[in-house]
């Protein structure tokens, strides 16, 4: 099963301020034993909101709204993510809790986040009508 | 691969008389060997044939005809079984000559059998990936 | 915390940690059973102690000094009780309390392949090693293997003593093979075990489907471990590269209802495009160490082809083509020349896939192997030789016992005969 540790912004994040050496060498540490424990999947750092857009419907149907960054509420904004894939959900919150703080000054948090696999869709027998339904169709569609 | 030693029921067996004491113990030991060298899958002892039933299909067709036990010692009855796991008939063997036999009761009979596996479990995986390959290209 | 909840807890960071132990243990110990045992026994006192006191900040560095412990007062109480062992007290320094954290990232990654190459080791069978790797390395229990292999529990469980045994009587070392053309071989045979895992879960079509993702996912767990301790080895990213590759369309493969679905057929939309570029990756690291690619990077690279091509009309068929001339080189086998012959077919046409069969018809292994008169059957119905492709599908469904198989042939055979009419 696949986890998501999203580290949430920072002041210091959003103002594109690069963390001190041994916060990064700690970082760097930890991602290495991810990789030796054969578990890590992708790790990104994502540049400050000022460089990204939002695009938002606020209504339906109607065209959306696109706003630049950057954005306000820090709290709510990401800064980076790490995808891990392990056996338990308690392997990834003892991976989750290894992780070093990833600000310090009472700011760091970071969010632990179940990845959905397809097996969760199918799992619905709703779903797997829909795929059912589907699959008739292309074969339908290539006969004709 | 597996093999089951079979014992052979005897007129003691079937009259329900023990081996005596000197032949459980060996039987116990001779069980943990098997265990501690990593071959036992199981082994039991069964009742004698008159607690069994026979179930006999006739040839031409009908309802099956029920015989109650006890069954003649002649008919090539089993006692008890032990089902090991090795990596060579020899090896086989060699478990099945260790088996224990009790003494003063006539004779004793052990039968040693090969399983059938149901696959070979044991295949070159590259030549078991290009296999499914070649399915998968040629849809059969 | 809830007292089962804290349970899994400490299961889940002993399975994190228990090949860690067992390596460190083993190289202490010289005996990979003890080794187990002493990792279980720290598993018992985890369960007790944590229980009471809270998981510990490292429960890692916690569980390696109780296991080391346990191992020193055993090793002097074997010395005490057998002043022979000399050997054994010299290999630790018992004055000295070792300092984990140091020895922690080199040894503990050579001690894992220590671990790997015995737990593979040639003197056991093919069915022993994967049941050993998978206990020891991937911390599975006996029941979870059992049930991935659809056998009875107490065959794994003998099955792991036996083998444990026969590293013990055969007095298998705790090491890395040296340098050359023993270390190679040793590498590949670990290789074939992960790859043989990884099959086993991948081939599974039927059964409980997700058991089977089990033996996938360990596999491409233990090859991720074992590219990051033995980066300058080609063949290892290779292996990794053709398992991720493979994972990302592991859901792709089987339909809603359960169904084979063919790679052709499969929504490319739903391939894992993450486990895809995680794969390009591991190929390329395999294919920039400077030696010629072994069989599982070029299985990788033919694999690679399809991931890369966003529909399976835009296949490159005529690079398959070559890797497969060159995997026929690398382990040359008449099976993959079939495979070559159909990446031909496709790629040239059928006449030039048939001229290879027909070349390989006369080759003494494949008699009586149906999966030549399949191909044979299909490039002919596809060169619109209609009669003689239903006489080749006829001979292999009187050749293979596999009910589905049959079933495949079979409608091939009514597909002949109705274009023959028509």
């Amino acid at each position: 099963m696949k986890f998501m540790m999203i580290v949430k912004a920072t002041t210091d994040s959003e103002a594109g301020v690069i963390p001190p050496q041994e916060l990064i060498d700690a970082m760097q540490k930890y991602n290495e034993e991810l990789v030796k424990a054969g578990v890590l999947l992708a790790a990104d750092g994502l540049q400050p909101t000022s460089s990204g857009i939002r695009i938002s419907y606020p209504e339906p149907g109607e065209k959306p709204k696109v706003t630049d960054g950057p954005f306000t509420e820090s709290k709510e904004l990401i800064a980076g993510y790490t995808l891990i894939e392990v056996r338990s959900r308690e392997e990834a919150v003892e991976w989750a809790l290894r992780m070093p703080d990833p600000h310090g000054y009472g700011q760091g948090e970071i969010e632990l986040r179940q990845v959905y696999d397809v097996e969760d869709f199918i799992d619905n027998p709703e779903t797997l009508e829909k795929e059912v339904t589907l699959r008739k169709q292309v074969a339908e569609q290539k006969k004709a | 691969m597996r093999f089951l030693l079979i014992v052979k029921a005897t007129e003691f067996t079937e009259a329900g008389i023990r081996y005596g004491r000197k032949y459980t113990d060996a039987v116990n030991a001779y069980k943990k060997t098997l265990a501690r060298a990593g071959v036992l899958l199981a082994a039991e002892e069964l009742h004698s044939s008159s607690s069994g039933i026979r179930i006999l299909y006739p040839s031409h067709g009908g309802d099956p005809e029920i015989t109650a036990g006890p069954f003649l010692v002649s008919q090539e009855l089993i006692a008890g079984y032990t089902l090991i796991d090795v990596n060579s008939e020899d090896e086989a063997t060699k478990w099945a000559l260790q088996m224990p036999f009790p003494k003063g009761f006539g004779a004793f009979e052990i039968e040693m059998r090969k399983l059938k596996e149901e696959t070979e479990s044991v295949q070159d995986p590259i030549t078991r990936a290009m296999e499914a390959e070649l399915e998968d290209q040629t849809n059969i | 915390m809830t007292l089962t909840q804290t349970h899994r807890t400490i299961e889940a960071i002993w399975r994190m940690e228990s090949a860690k132990l067992i390596g460190s243990l083993t190289r202490m110990l010289r005996d990979v059973g003890v080794a187990e045992d002493l990792a279980q026994d720290a598993l018992v006192i985890a369960l007790e102690k944590w229980q009471e006191i809270g998981i510990p900040d490292n429960p890692g560095a916690w569980l390696m000094t109780t296991v080391k412990r346990r191992a020193i007062d055993l090793m002097r109480r074997k010395k005490l009780r057998d002043q022979k062992h000399v050997e054994i007290a010299r290999e630790m320094d018992l004055n000295h309390e070792e300092d984990i954290d140091q020895t922690l990232d080199g040894e503990i990654g050579d001690d894992l392949l220590r671990l790997v190459f015995m737990t593979c080791h040639p003197v056991l069978s093919q069915d022993a090693k994967v049941a050993l790797t998978l206990r020891l390395l991937c911390g599975l229990t006996t029941a979870e293997i059992a049930r991935s292999f659809l056998v009875a529990e107490s065959t794994i469980a003998q099955r792991v003593v036996r083998a444990k045994r026969t590293l013990r009587v055969e007095k298998v070392p705790f090491e890395v093979p040296p340098k050359g053309r023993q270390r190679k071989e040793r590498l590949s045979a670990v290789l074939e075990v992960i790859y043989l895992m990884f099959n086993e879960g991948y081939s599974a079509t039927s059964g409980d489907q997700y058991i089977r993702p089990l033996l996938c996912q360990e596999a491409l767990r233990l090859g991720r471990v074992l590219s990051e301790i033995t980066p300058h080895e080609s063949e290892v990213h290779g292996l990794v590269a053709l398992m991720e590759i493979q994972s990302s369309r592991l859901k792709t493969r089987v339909s809603a209802t359960g169904e084979p679905v063919l790679l052709m057929d499969q929504n490319r939309a739903k391939w894992d495009r993450l486990l895809i570029r995680r794969g390009l990756a591991a190929l390329k690291r395999s294919q920039t160490l400077g030696s010629t690619l072994g069989p599982y990077a070029l299985q990788a690279a033919i694999s690679a082809c399809h991931a890369e091509a966003p529909t399976a009309a835009d296949t490159n068929w005529i690079r398959i083509a070559a890797l497969y001339e060159a995997l026929s080189r690398a382990t040359p086998s008449p099976i993959i020349e079939l495979n070559r012959a159909v990446a031909i077919s496709m790629a040239f046409g059928p006449a030039y896939g048939l001229q290879i069969v027909d070349e390989l018809s006369a080759e003494p292994s494949l008699k009586g192997y149906h999966l030549l008169p399949s191909v044979r059957g299909d490039l002919l119905f596809k060169l619109g030789r209609c009669e003689e492709a239903r006489k080749e599908f006829e001979r292999a469904a009187s050749m293979t016992r596999n009910d589905r198989e049959k079933e495949l042939l079979l409608n091939r055979i009514n597909e002949c005969e109705y274009r023959g009419t028509n």
